[in-house]
């Protein structure tokens, strides 16, 4: 099957229920995508698949048949997508590791909704957990990249 | 399948072995500096505010030598060694920026490299305990300062002038007369030369030349790294040739494995072999648990291998492990005479003379700490030495392990750290580690991936032990409280160390028990017996949890039941600003989480202060809508003191919100206030969660949950978004204490003392879950 991650043409002949998750991590070393539950709960190997957040975890291969994938890697060139940028200035991280899911699934929630109001920023984040509590700076990152974005 | 991008370098930038670092390296040349004075040789002896602290008591102890931690190249890049775990809390760039802002480092020519276990070259390496600030501020200063003063010695030399005449300044030593600089980067072959000066030969800065330290304008060293998802954790760790496993652990523990399908496991493609590893009866230290791994091409394939395996276990005497029955049992000890481990005055002829005596009990169930990184390792043994990358919080700890583990000695071990997607306790143990260590030996030297899952995780961690605490009060007729006892019952962590203590131990006790600063003539604690089934860990911030939680909302039902503001009672029972010393009055010892008593003793002018500051902040005793309602809390711990008031609004349904949390917190000396506010912020999370959604209970002995949906903890909007921080400010001769844990033990009790406040309702077991709506 053919697909493309980060813009670039890949081909995958391996075992159709392999998750996107290990495909991303352990053929392609795109390691960005976090591996937090397994189970869709946790949304730290949030990626985008023709644009939506989709949880790689959950995501079996058969089902890219076509489909174009954006890692965190391929976010953005030069890691100064508008999310990146408010997370940055919000120095929302402490320990870091949900954030590249966080920062995906803020991205593509921004790019549904230009102006999303608190409440929907806060359902459509509700998916990823981050065990450190970085919450109210993440939700004040998001706030500022919809207006930047 | 490409992985060029690790070719050539390493995964996280550590230190290595074959590095020869430009710059300031032992140099053993000529030495220049004994003609030279350095200009602060001062005659009184230095002005290094030198206080004692307990880290020169732990492993390593402590090293502060330049040469050691800081190098600069000739472009003028400075790179400091960042010796301590970073897990989140930010001491990968604090400690450094520390050493960095002392010897006139500029924050955008800085480095990070992060050193390998290896105790005796840098000191203690155990990111626990809310250490690294407290224990570290004071060396990575002297650190910083001698790098300055050798910068200058190099730069007198350069100037051919004497030391008066030159002064370290923004990167540069300039030429104080002639106003001529020249850049540390030209300095750097120079400085080399140069002997490190003795503690008595420095001069720390004056608070006010500070660039950096207590400013907040330096932001986190990965951030960049993390935003970009280029940042590694042990779980990205990829070696070459490396293969990947899952182990089916025993899920009781003690168990053993008696039957599996090894056919079946290795009838999966990509699987390649089968390795049964041998648990290590209690106490076990960080032993691995034991079981069978499966070691594959991929971790899909070592997952559909464990699948398939369809162990048999023999569960062992653990298998009677039930929390409900274990609670029961921990009620009935906890109603019975204990064993007295403070005691002040006579609480039983207190009791007869009361007017109003009030007994309630307290639970806190065992937790886990689900770091969202799910520990992990890699480790390559062959050829009689050992490389292991991993997310490890105690890097020399884990070197020691991994040598014993295999039988050989600690030198011809590497640990490399990576960063860690959360730790919290867990990742002081390095059993995960252990495990990849004796799979990669089983494989002849292969480099061996061991991935914990979720389910792992939740179902094999070290747990945050349960808990029941049974408090009994006594009034007398002037309303003030006479006589308090509390029994503490709850299974020891000491249980790895030794055969089970089956009673809190000296340093659980110490944290937030025996230590109580509270103003009552009869005093009294005990600990009744708990026998661990499971391995109990630390969790961050602890006992405190448990003894805050009984003690803190113990006040706000004393202050209902007396008709007193819960904040003024508080401060009733905390009584005058003094120094509170239980030295005499406990029966063994006060464990003062490893520090002097005399450097941090229990003061209660400091805890009143942010008590004080916490209300007037919060605006405590304004008046609040129907259903609405605050609590406050405070507790010192870890030598630091956070008072929270914590605002609920419960509907009609008994659903909570928590629109607002204020924390006070005096941690002595700070030195970046971004983080501390981030660390509270993240507290409040955690405390929440605690508070109202977590909990790990065993059927059978084995764990009943597996993954964020029967384990939930806080999501986003779930409360706690809006968290105001107030840090108390103090010079640096006012000893730093700790940020990582303080913030979560007041938590519990001032947002149950807020529902009190907004319902009448008092909940004495946690999780809230849904004793509102039942």
């Amino acid at each position: 099957m053919k697909l493309k991650v980060n813009q670039q043409d890949r081909s995958y002949e391996g075992d159709p229920q392999m998750p996107l998750m290990w495909y991303l991590r352990d053929e392609l070393g795109l390691t960005g995508t976090k591996f937090g539950c397994g189970t869709g709960l946790c949304g730290a190997c949030t990626v985008h698949v023709d644009g939506k957040a989709a949880r790689a975890c959950v995501t079996p291969m058969a089902d890219l048949s076509g489909k174009s994938v954006t890692t965190i890697e391929g976010l953005s060139a030069d890691g100064n997508h508008p999310v990146q940028k408010a997370w940055r200035s919000a120095n929302v991280p402490q320990c870091g590791y949900c954030q590249p899911g966080q920062i995906m699934n803020a991205a593509a929630l921004i790019a549904a909704n230009k102006n999303p109001s608190d409440a929907q920023i806060l359902e459509g984040m509700q998916g990823n957990i981050c065990r450190c509590g970085c919450y109210q700076r993440i939700f004040a990152a998001i706030k500022t990249a919809a207006k930047e974005a | 399948m490409s992985f060029s991008k690790y070719k050539d370098q390493p995964l996280i930038k550590n230190v290595s072995r074959r590095d020869i670092l430009k710059g300031i390296v032992s140099g053993g040349g000529f030495v220049v500096a004994a003609q030279f004075l350095p200009r602060m040789a001062v005659a009184d002896g230095g002005s290094v505010n030198q206080y004692k602290t307990g880290a020169d008591g732990m492993p390593g102890g402590v090293v502060w030598n330049p040469q050691v931690f800081v190098s600069i190249a000739k472009d003028g890049t400075v790179t400091i060694v960042s010796h301590r775990s970073e897990m989140g809390t930010g001491s990968r760039t604090s400690l450094p920026m520390v050493v960095a802002d002392e010897m006139e480092a500029d924050w955008s020519k800085v480095k990070i490299v992060q050193a390998e276990g290896d105790e005796p070259k840098y000191g203690n390496q155990d990111t626990d305990g809310s250490r690294s600030v407290r224990h570290f501020i004071q060396p990575m200063r002297w650190c910083g300062a001698a790098t300055r003063n050798m910068l200058e010695q190099a730069g007198a030399v350069y100037f051919t002038c004497s030391n008066m005449e030159v002064r370290a300044e923004n990167h540069k030593v300039v030429h104080v007369p002639s106003g001529k600089s020249v850049g540390y980067g030209e300095l750097a072959d120079i400085a080399a030369t140069m002997k490190v000066p003795s503690l008595k030969q420095i001069a720390l800065k004056d608070p006010k030349d500070f660039r950096y330290m207590g400013k907040g304008n330096v932001q986190l060293y990965d951030m960049r790294d993390i935003t970009m998802g280029t940042a590694t954790y042990a779980q990205d760790v990829h070696v070459d040739g490396m293969k990947f496993a899952v182990v089916a652990r025993p899920p009781v523990l003690g168990g053993k494995a008696v039957k599996w399908d090894e056919a079946a496991a290795m009838k999966v493609p990509g699987v390649i072999k089968v390795i049964p590893i041998n648990g290590t009866p209690m106490p076990a230290k960080f032993a691995p648990l034991g079981g069978v791994a499966v070691v594959a091409n991929s971790t899909w394939a070592a997952l559909k291998g464990r699948e398939a395996l369809k162990v048999q276990w023999d569960d062992g005497p653990n298998k009677v492990y039930d929390s409900v029955k274990f609670k029961a049992a921990m009620a009935e000890q906890a109603r019975r005479p204990g064993k007295i481990e403070r005691n002040e005055g006579d609480f039983e002829a207190a009791v007869k003379t009361a007017d109003k005596v009030i007994e309630r009990e307290y639970y806190v169930p065992h937790g886990s700490h689900a770091t969202m990184e799910p520990p992990a390792a890699v480790a390559k043994v062959a050829g009689g030495k050992a490389e292991v990358w991993a997310c490890v919080q105690s890097p020399g700890g884990t070197r020691g392990d991994v040598a014993s583990t295999l039988g050989i000695p600690e030198k011809d071990v590497r640990v490399n750290v990576t960063l860690l997607g959360g730790g919290f306790g867990r990742k002081s143990k390095c059993d995960f580690a252990l495990e990849a260590a004796l799979l990669s030996k089983a494989m002849g030297g292969t480099p061996i991936k061991v991935v914990w899952t979720r389910e792992d995780d939740i179902q094999h961690a070290f747990y945050h032990s349960v808990s029941y605490q049974h408090v009994t009060a006594a009034i007398d007729k002037n309303k003030k409280v006479i006589a308090w006892r509390q029994r503490s019952v709850s299974p020891s962590l000491m249980s790895n160390f030794m055969p089970d203590p089956k009673r809190e131990s000296a340093l659980e006790l110490g944290l937030g028990l025996i230590d109580t600063p509270f103003n009552v003539p009869n005093l009294r604690l005990e600990t009744g017996e708990a026998v661990a089934h499971t391995r109990i860990g630390w969790f961050r911030s602890v006992n405190n949890i448990p003894h805050a939680f009984a003690m803190q909302s113990m006040i706000g039902e004393l202050a209902a039941e007396l008709g007193k503001d819960p904040k003024d009672f508080l401060l009733e029972m905390i009584g005058p600003g003094r120094i509170v010393d239980p030295r005499k009055t406990v029966t063994s010892e006060l464990w003062n989480y490893g520090d002097p008593f005399e450097t941090y003793p229990i003061d209660t002018a400091r805890m009143r202060a942010v008590v004080e500051r916490v209300a007037k902040e919060a605006g405590w005793g304004k008046k609040l809508p129907k259903g609405e309602g605050m609590g406050i809390a405070v507790q010192r711990s870890f030598q630091t003191y956070v008072a929270s008031v914590v605002h609920v609004k419960v509907d009609g349904k008994g659903n909570v919100e928590v629109p607002r949390v204020d924390s006070c917190i005096d941690c002595g000396f700070h030195i970046n206030p971004e983080r501390i506010h981030s660390q509270i912020e993240g507290a409040a999370v955690m405390g929440l969660s605690i508070a109202k959604l977590t909990q790990i209970t065993f059927k059978d002995g084995r764990v009943q949950q597996s993954n964020f949906h029967d384990y939930p903890v806080l999501r986003i909007g779930q409360g706690a978004m809006d968290v105001r921080t107030y840090i108390m400010p103090h010079p640096p001769e006012v000893p730093a204490a700790g940020v990582g844990e303080p913030g979560v033990p007041p938590f519990a009790p001032a947002f149950c003392n807020a529902i009190f406040a907004a319902t009448g309702k008092r909940i004495r077991e946690l999780p809230l879950g849904d004793q509102l709506s039942a």
